[in-house]
């Protein structure tokens, strides 16, 4: 059948254009896509299938610490061109329905995973519609003003990142204060979209197929206009959230000193070291911050087994997460539900050992 | 007061009770529904039906409510020792009225309340003109038009009607065939709401699809600030009752709000506009690839939500490849729209300066001129740099007028200063810098940066500068990266690095021999929303 010979040679092109694009060979790239285009590969297919599964290839790897941090930014970068290059190659009008509306897409501020957002865009593109799409990290104002002068029919937010899940929520709330239907998307919503539904948004969709067909199905608008972002989240009055957003610098610091103090290998840590544990620290305080805001204990522990495995990739022992997550309860022991979060994230990793030389106590 | 026996028979009345309850109906044999007659006279049937609970259960309930001619009363029940049960009626219809008129003013009030939240929402004018028409089909009457202000010859039209979509055309009409349209959509002088014949209405007046015969028309304006918003005409069919006074005031309050609604839309849809237009040549430009070699530029304002400051670049491409290209990144004492005026009057006199780019010194001089001689008592610190590829490598000329020398990232990871030093712009008479040439390997990339990247504040720790040791780390992971990943990384590292709004503006611009030699082809990238990956604005 032609349809399985099109998915073998979309296969096949994936393993072209991963090699092309790892090995920063821009123009092979291009010429991929181009010559696949040309031969009348689906769009669709080509832009997601293909493009899209190298780009979460390159995410898995870096995870994996099989490539640099500079290697995912230089494989982006060619991604990005390759997109809009696919972009260019279309002659004319998409074949959608001309009567399609006009949609914003954009990510929230302080995200910088532009390419999910920039598929999606493009997706839409394909199917007709009017897209303008204001690219990563989009401060809520400028959204804002944005909306103002184009007034689209709805709103398209993409969030990778959990940490930025309050910001989602503030520019969820500014949109539909306009009586613009928002739908969200992205890692950060969870796998199930919950966080989704915690903060009210009007639509969440798993893949950027599922948000055009969702879209293409017409939102509704959220009606109750004197929302405000505290009436969605009421557990928020206890300050935890607050005090632990607020104190963030003090809590590394202190952490820091405890750190060292209790795990001997620190002690000979080149400052780089140290600061890279400062910052795996900070993260720790940011995502235990996040997870109280939605107070939802799994967002934290998804996060230390995410970090502990990456760790582990990185020959970092997992057990000085868990000494760390130790050293933050200390410090926060008014604060119960922050307590409880991190006792249940630190019974899901391995102890300390306790051999000679060890000065870990109980 | 009237007495009633057992099995409910009224036993006894007085004057008051016989005057409401009895005589009329003496005088008419028939009762009617709401009455009930029992051997000593009629009563009402609420009453009746009270007493029977009464007597049914054996326990006295509070006082029961009922009409009787028009009027309401409260019924008292006060059992007597011999099984009668005396009823003492309490006339409380002006209460009730009284309560009424309450209520419907309660959910008037709410009723504005709710629809200035709607109105003030949002700054869009075709969002605010449907909200205004939807709103009004909804509580006001069964369909509503919203005739905008003309453009040209033509008017927007808004229909809505009760649980329809609301629609929007741009037609010619004669605003002299609806009586009193003219003088409202004219806004002066003040004209009050106007009934009018619905017999009088041109078929444009009705939305496509109402199909009922039409009942009654208002037609009333949309006061503006200085200036009409337009013309409310509210429509209701022949089955639905007449407007009345109240319902004529309520149309006035609604369509006072929706008017200055939709003034403060278009006043900020003007202005939104010009400040774009200004806007446009202050703008960081899109950079591309020119003649094999890579450009590629971030800037982040000061201020988050602004678009401009006072950092700037610029890319002039050489005529061919064997001219050079002119480069330019530079940063402007102070921040905001004020500092960003200044960099449009730099890069304007740097642009007409181009035939003259081949010496740094002489434009750097000539520009120091033209800035003490201006009214501006502001300084700006630059980087020039002018571009040539030959063969496998990028040459590059560069000099610092009091900026950050720019960094050099080879192919295997070190990370050099570029060996330039000069005076700043605009505050000496005499400037004087030291120029130096730089080779560019395939893979390897020379950044311009501002200090907004190397003093953002913050970090793990909290309170700390990024600073150069931080960036010069981060940039050895740089080696072969394309030159907007290297944008875009240095840009994210520092931004990352904030723990608070503030920030100095920030640019970054870097110039790169693609790993990929010169050969790659040319691609011109037109990415949606005018937001190319070349151009990125942070």
């Amino acid at each position: 059948m032609a349809a399985g010979a099109v998915d073998t040679t979309l296969r096949g092109l994936s393993d072209r254009l991963w090699t092309a694009v790892i090995g920063r060979d821009e123009p092979a790239a291009l010429r991929l896509v181009a010559e696949a285009a040309d031969a009348g590969a689906d769009g669709e297919a080509l832009l997601l299938d293909v493009v899209a599964g190298v780009q979460h290839r390159v995410g898995t790897e870096w995870a994996a610490n099989r490539i640099t941090v500079a290697e995912e930014h230089a494989a982006s970068a060619i991604t990005d061109r390759v997109i809009a290059a696919l972009a260019q190659h279309r002659s004319g009008p998409p074949p959608g329905s001309p009567g399609r509306g006009r949609v914003t897409v954009a990510c929230v501020d302080g995200e910088w995973h532009a390419l999910p957002a920039r598929f999606l865009a493009e997706l839409l593109t394909l199917r007709g519609w009017q897209v303008d799409f204001l690219g990563a990290r989009t401060p809520t104002p400028r959204l804002i003003a944005h909306l103002h002068g184009t007034n689209p029919a709805a709103v398209l937010l993409s969030v990778s990142i959990p940490t930025h899940l309050p910001t989602a929520h503030q520019a969820v709330t500014a949109v539909q204060s306009l009586g613009i239907p928002v739908m969200v998307g992205g890692a950060a919503f969870g796998a199930d979209g919950r966080y989704a539904r915690l903060i009210q948004a009007d639509a969440w969709a798993p893949d950027a197929r599922a948000a055009a067909d969702l879209l293409a199905g017409g939102l509704t608008g959220h009606r109750t206009r004197q929302r405000q972002q505290i009436d969605d989240l009421p557990h928020l009055a206890d300050q935890e959230y607050t005090f632990i957003r607020r104190s963030r610098a003090v809590l590394v610091r202190q952490s820091l000193a405890a750190l060292e103090d209790r795990w001997p290998a620190m002690r000979s840590y080149s400052t780089a070291q140290r600061e890279r544990t400062a910052e795996d620290l900070a993260h720790i305080v940011d995502f235990l911050a996040t997870a109280l805001y939605v107070d939802d204990a799994a967002l934290f522990t998804t996060f230390t087994t995410w970090t502990a495995d990456i760790l582990t990739a990185r020959r970092v022992p997992a057990a000085s997460l868990r000494l760390g997550l130790d050293i933050l309860a200390d410090q926060l022991h008014d604060y119960p539900r922050a307590l409880g979060f991190l006792g249940a994230a630190r019974d899901t990793l391995p102890a300390m050992p306790t051999g000679p030389g060890s000065e870990v106590d109980a | 007061m009237l007495v009633v026996g057992r099995g409910g028979v009224v036993v006894g009345t007085n004057d008051a009770a016989r005057s409401l309850l009895l005589e009329p109906a003496q005088e008419n044999t028939a009762p009617n529904t709401a009455e009930i007659l029992t051997a000593g006279g009629r009563m009402p049937r609420w009453l009746a039906e009270a007493h029977g609970r009464l007597e049914s259960t054996g326990t006295p309930p509070g006082a029961v409510t009922g009409e009787v001619a028009g009027r309401t009363f409260q019924a008292h029940p006060s059992p007597t020792e011999d099984g009668d049960v005396v009823w003492w009626l309490v006339e409380d219809t002006d209460l009730r009225l009284a309560e009424q008129a309450l209520h419907s003013e309660r959910e008037r009030a709410a009723l504005l309340a709710d629809i200035s939240g709607a109105l003030l929402s949002s700054l869009n004018v075709d969002r605010c003109t449907e909200v205004t028409a939807r709103m009004a089909a909804d509580h006001l009457a069964d369909a509503a038009v919203i005739v905008a202000p003309s453009q040209g010859r033509r008017h927007s039209l808004t229909h809505a009607q009760v649980g329809g979509e609301v629609t929007q055309v741009m037609v010619p009409i004669d605003a002299g065939s609806v009586p009193g349209l003219a003088e409202a959509l004219r806004g002066f002088p003040p004209v009050p709401t106007r009934w009018i014949d619905p017999a009088d209405l041109p078929d444009w007046v009705v939305p496509p699809g109402f199909d009922r015969p039409i009942g009654s028309v208002i037609v009333t304006p949309l006061p503006g600030h200085g200036m009409p918003a337009g013309v409310l005409i509210l429509l209701r069919s022949s089955t639905h009752r007449a407007f009345t006074d109240g319902e004529e005031v309520f149309a006035r309050l609604f369509a006072a709000r929706a008017g200055a609604a939709l003034s403060a839309a278009r006043l900020y849809a003007e202005q939104a506009s010009i400040t774009a237009t200004l806007l446009r040549e202050l703008l960081p430009p899109r950079l591309e690839r020119v003649h094999g070699v890579e450009y590629a530029g971030a800037y982040r304002a000061s201020q988050d939500h602004e678009r401009v400051g006072g950092d700037f670049y610029d890319v002039h491409p050489g005529a061919d490849p064997t001219e050079e290209t002119f480069v330019v990144l530079g940063d402007v004492a102070g921040k905001g729209l004020e500092a960003a005026v200044l960099t449009g009057k730099i890069r304007s006199v740097l642009h007409a300066l181009l035939p003259l780019s081949g010496d740094h010194q002489q434009v750097l001089g000539l520009l120091n001129g033209a800035l003490l001689n201006s009214h501006h008592t502001r300084f700006a610190t630059l980087v020039l740099a002018s571009v040539r590829r030959r063969a496998d490598q990028v040459r590059l000329r560069l000099t610092s007028a009091g900026h950050l020398p720019p960094l050099i990232v080879r192919a295997d990871g070190r990370v050099e200063e570029a060996a330039t030093s000069g005076t700043l712009v605009g505050a000496l008479p005499d400037v004087h810098m030291r120029s130096v040439e730089v080779v560019l390997a395939p893979g390897e990339t020379c950044l311009l940066y501002t200090d907004g990247i190397t003093e953002a504040r913050g970090g793990p720790l909290g309170d700390q500068l990024y600073g150069e040791a931080r960036l010069r780390e981060a940039l050895r992971e740089c080696a072969r990266m394309p030159a907007e990943a290297v944008v875009e990384r240095v840009q994210m590292l520092a931004a990352q690095w904030l723990d608070s709004d503030r920030h100095d503006d920030m640019a970054t611009l870097a110039i790169t021999n693609p790993v990929g030699g010169h050969g790659s082809p040319h691609v011109v990238v037109d990415g949606p929303a005018d937001r190319g990956p070349h151009g990125k604005e942070l």
